[in-house]
């Protein structure tokens, strides 16, 4: 387990914290979702990776702690979002890196992109890894990905940079 | 662009991602390269893919690791677990991965070493007696010297993991030593020093000579 531990809770960390974008909750879901990889071990039967059988663990269980979290703290982290956006000189500075002003838009995405491009780019999941993470057909993977890539685009263009896509 | 060409081209286009982050089948990786070699603007594309994908890794790679607390939770939690009646019949190739996955890379370089030279010197043992035999003719007295494997003086040897079978045969015969059973738990031998039983004293003094040598870890004195 300690093997197991040391080789993935970083990244299943970073999965989890990009969605549930709290650093506290973040950690107590990692110690759940171990827990749980504890108790099930004797079920998993191979087929996929480990690291996949985690992420979809840890998925559900950061999507149930979205889903209890009060209304007036998702429409605060909403605002912040919004302030991220405005042309403070922190941001008309970070214009000037491209790559900042893209990671900015890559934090600005709605759970469902964020989750989508985190996998495909940082987890290095493939197509049917995904649909079987995320629970959704392959073909919807693809679309989802591109209208995720889409919205970053979308993002890009308020912020001032125009990609010529799509 | 007729139709065909249209679907064809956007279905590779939501293909880059996977290509960027190489998890795409062969062949499809195989489509996608064929198609970026001949399209201008499909590969102006992956360009902003590799863009999105290098931004992503220095995104999550900034966001650090927990803390040690999250270890501590999640075993304080595992310890507060009911013990688990240990399966039996299911599943048997998991938990020989999960049993070797306890171990750390030197230690089962260490056990695999063990292992072969126990399975090496049981072949010789084994070999060893069979000539004995095979040179046995007729009948002992009762004074001749004894093969009962309880007869005479022991003790319990581990050998070095780096010692090799060659180095333990060589062990053995200078010291006019046999392994009389093993390996046991723990990577132990009985080994007999002597075909009569010896005072303590006399067999102190043989272990005290024998535990200098290079290829012996661990010797005891056993009945």
């Amino acid at each position: 387990m300690q093997v197991l531990f040391a080789r993935h809770h970083v990244r299943v960390y970073r999965f989890v914290l990009r969605l549930v974008r709290n650093d506290a909750t973040a950690e107590d879901l990692i110690s759940e979702v171990f827990l749980d990889v504890w108790r099930q071990a004797g079920k998993f039967e191979g087929r996929s990776q480990v690291s996949t059988w985690m992420l979809s663990i840890a998925r559900f269980k950061a999507l149930s702690v979205l889903r209890r979290r009060p209304e007036a703290e998702l429409d605060d982290e909403t605002a912040e979002r919004i302030e991220d956006q405005s042309d403070d000189p922190e941001t008309a500075l970070a214009k000037k890196d491209k790559g900042a002003v893209l990671r900015k838009c890559l934090t600005a995405l709605s759970t469902e992109h964020r989750e989508i491009i985190d996998l495909v780019y940082y987890h290095e999941k493939s197509v049917e890894e995904v649909a079987g993470i995320v629970g959704i057909p392959e073909a919807t993977v693809k679309t989802r990905m591109f209208y995720a890539r889409k919205k970053l685009s979308e993002l890009l263009k308020e912020q001032g940079i125009d990609r010529g896509w799509p | 662009m007729n139709t065909k060409k249209k679907e064809a081209h956007s279905e590779l286009e939501e293909l880059l991602p996977w290509h960027a982050a190489g998890t795409l089948s062969r062949s499809d990786a195989r489509r996608v390269e064929d198609a970026l070699a001949h399209d201008p603007e499909l590969a102006r594309r992956y360009a902003l893919v590799r863009d999105e994908l290098g931004e992503t890794i220095h995104l999550n790679e900034t966001l650090g690791a927990p803390s040690a607390r999250a270890m501590e939770k999640l075993f304080a939690k595992i310890d507060a677990e009911p013990a688990r009646r240990p399966a039996v019949s299911l599943n048997l190739s998991a938990r020989v991965t999960e049993f070797f996955a306890g171990f750390s890379p030197r230690t089962l370089a260490f056990a695999g070493g063990a292992a072969v030279l126990a399975i090496l010197l049981q072949a010789g043992f084994i070999a060893g007696v069979m000539i004995k035999e095979t040179k046995t003719s007729g009948y002992e007295t009762a004074s001749a010297p004894s093969t009962d494997p309880g007869v005479g003086a022991f003790t319990l040897i581990r050998f070095a993991p780096q010692a090799t079978q060659d180095d333990v045969t060589k062990f053995l015969a200078a010291n006019k030593l046999s392994i009389a059973s093993g390996p046991m738990a723990g990577g132990l031998y009985k080994v007999r020093v002597a075909v009569t039983g010896l005072p303590k004293a006399e067999l102190a003094n043989i272990v005290k000579k024998l535990q200098e040598d290079k290829v012996v870890t661990f010797i005891a004195t056993t009945e």
